[in-house]
């Protein structure tokens, strides 16, 4: 779901965008951090890997289609500063090079999927850790409720942005009401499909999620005498 | 970039568009939709008159229409969004006759549709002119002209290059899953699904790891170098 251009006004869409430049710069830098030398390719084959998830439709029923938004499941994969720089690269790419999202708007969905949805997402990951037991089992239930809370945050976002500078006279309750109801549907869906992605990327690869660091025992290479 | 992956958008052309540098194109994309959109939508003949503007850039671009409407479709949802805006919104009501049946519907909703459906739609236009007549190698290097960050430019870069062949590695996984009888689009299927995209990831991370080791191999310092792009 992408705001396209004239859904709000020019002054909120210029603010918004002064948010999402200051987001991605921060990113810029923590991801740098945490990935060096390798950010370009690696930050930028991820950025490929939510584009080609995001490609999958799902009916949610009324003759419409959701698909998987990947803001949570890109910061449990790669952790919330890398993720929060795919999914913002993934949105330029859409709105600059495929139309996909008004330009004006750019901001304004960097703004709710790239920071609120990665955040939120990864917040709500975190917490669930904290509560649920410490094994690895755990990491995609907590994954699955951070995508849970991460949709309807966006879509709550999205709703105080109308309020300020919607062009509709539509009342802000009954905007919110529908958004979030719409979005929690969306969300369940979303937290099955990443609960379950981030589940088979820790059954082969449990040492590449970033949210089960510290979770994954590292075994030391055995070498043994060689007897001939 | 190094293989020459076609762009699903650009339409090839050697017209004044074509050839305009790409970051003035940016530029005054930028400025023409921000116009737009602060365009206060009861002048209803300025619209006109950035369609006309607009027409006149695609007809100069000699890119065919029937190439651009078709790729409206990204639209679709919105002015459905648009659509509904008459029905919930607040303030006085008018009745709009439609065969037989009287419509209720708000005049200030009314507005609000006309000015998102008229706003959305010229300004899909106007980011499909630019995809369609500015190769993506030309657009980054116009967005580096226009000071972005050298970093995010690089993994635009990588993420437009490798697109193709991410997106088409899971098409062939989506292949053989539908020819095992599973359907990835139904619910029931998920969990075949999500292993399929768990594999795609941790496909996509390797890939990374193997292109940042082969950039090393050839002297890379955090930077390309200038043409290579």
């Amino acid at each position: 779901m992408h705001v396209p251009d004239g859904f709000l006004d020019a002054p909120t869409s210029v603010a918004t965008g002064v948010v999402a430049a200051a987001g991605v710069g921060i990113a810029l830098r923590r991801a740098r951090a945490e990935l060096d030398d390798r950010t370009a390719p690696m930050a930028g084959l991820v950025a490929a890997f939510v584009f080609a998830g995001q490609m999958i439709n799902f009916p949610v029923g009324a003759g419409t289609s959701g698909h998987l938004l990947g803001g949570a499941l890109a910061a449990v994969l790669v952790g919330p500063w890398t993720g929060a720089l795919c999914i913002s690269v993934v949105l330029l790419v859409q709105g600059l090079f495929m139309a996909d999202g008004g330009l004006t708007a750019l901001g304004t969905n960097i703004t709710l999927m790239g920071l609120v949805g990665v955040f939120v997402g990864y917040a709500g990951f975190r917490l669930v850790l904290a509560v649920l037991p410490r094994k690895l089992g755990s990491v995609p239930v907590a994954a699955a409720l951070g995508a849970l809370v991460s949709v309807p945050a966006a879509a709550t976002v999205f709703t105080l942005l109308f309020a300020i500078g919607g062009t509709a006279d539509v009342s802000v309750g009954k905007v919110l009401a529908a958004m979030v109801g719409w979005h929690v549907v969306i969300g369940i869906g979303e937290a099955v499909v990443t609960g379950l992605v981030v589940s088979a990327v820790i059954a082969s690869r449990p040492d590449l999620v970033h949210g089960a660091r510290g979770l994954v025992r590292r075994t030391s290479l055995r070498t043994g005498e060689v007897t001939a | 970039m190094g293989a020459g992956h076609g762009h699903r958008l650009h339409f090839h052309g050697h017209s004044v568009v074509h050839r305009a540098p790409a970051h003035l194109k940016i530029l005054l994309l930028l400025g023409f939709v921000l116009t737009i959109v602060a365009t206060p939508r009861e002048w209803y003949p300025i619209f006109g008159g950035y369609l006309a503007l607009l027409l006149g850039v695609v007809l100069l671009a000699r890119v065919p229409l029937t190439y651009l409407l078709p790729r409206m479709v990204v639209e679709v949802p919105f002015l459905l969004f648009a659509a509904l805006m008459p029905f919930v919104a607040e303030g006085p009501r008018v009745a709009v006759p439609l065969g037989g049946w009287e419509l209720s519907l708000s005049e200030s909703g009314l507005m609000a549709a006309w000015g998102l459906a008229v706003k959305g739609t010229l300004g899909v236009l106007a980011s499909l002119t630019l995809a369609a007549t500015t190769e993506p190698t030309d657009v980054l290097r116009g967005l580096q002209r226009l000071r972005m960050p050298d970093l995010l430019v690089q993994i635009m870069s990588f993420m437009i290059r490798y697109l193709d062949v991410v997106t088409s590695d899971l098409g062939r996984m989506l292949t053989a899953m539908r020819s095992r009888g599973v359907d990835p689009r139904s619910p029931r299927h998920w969990p075949a699904l999500a292993r399929t995209l768990g594999a795609l990831f941790v496909r996509s991370y390797e890939r990374g790891e193997r292109v940042h080791l082969a950039m090393l191999s050839r002297g890379y310092d955090g930077r390309l170098p200038g043409d290579a792009r």
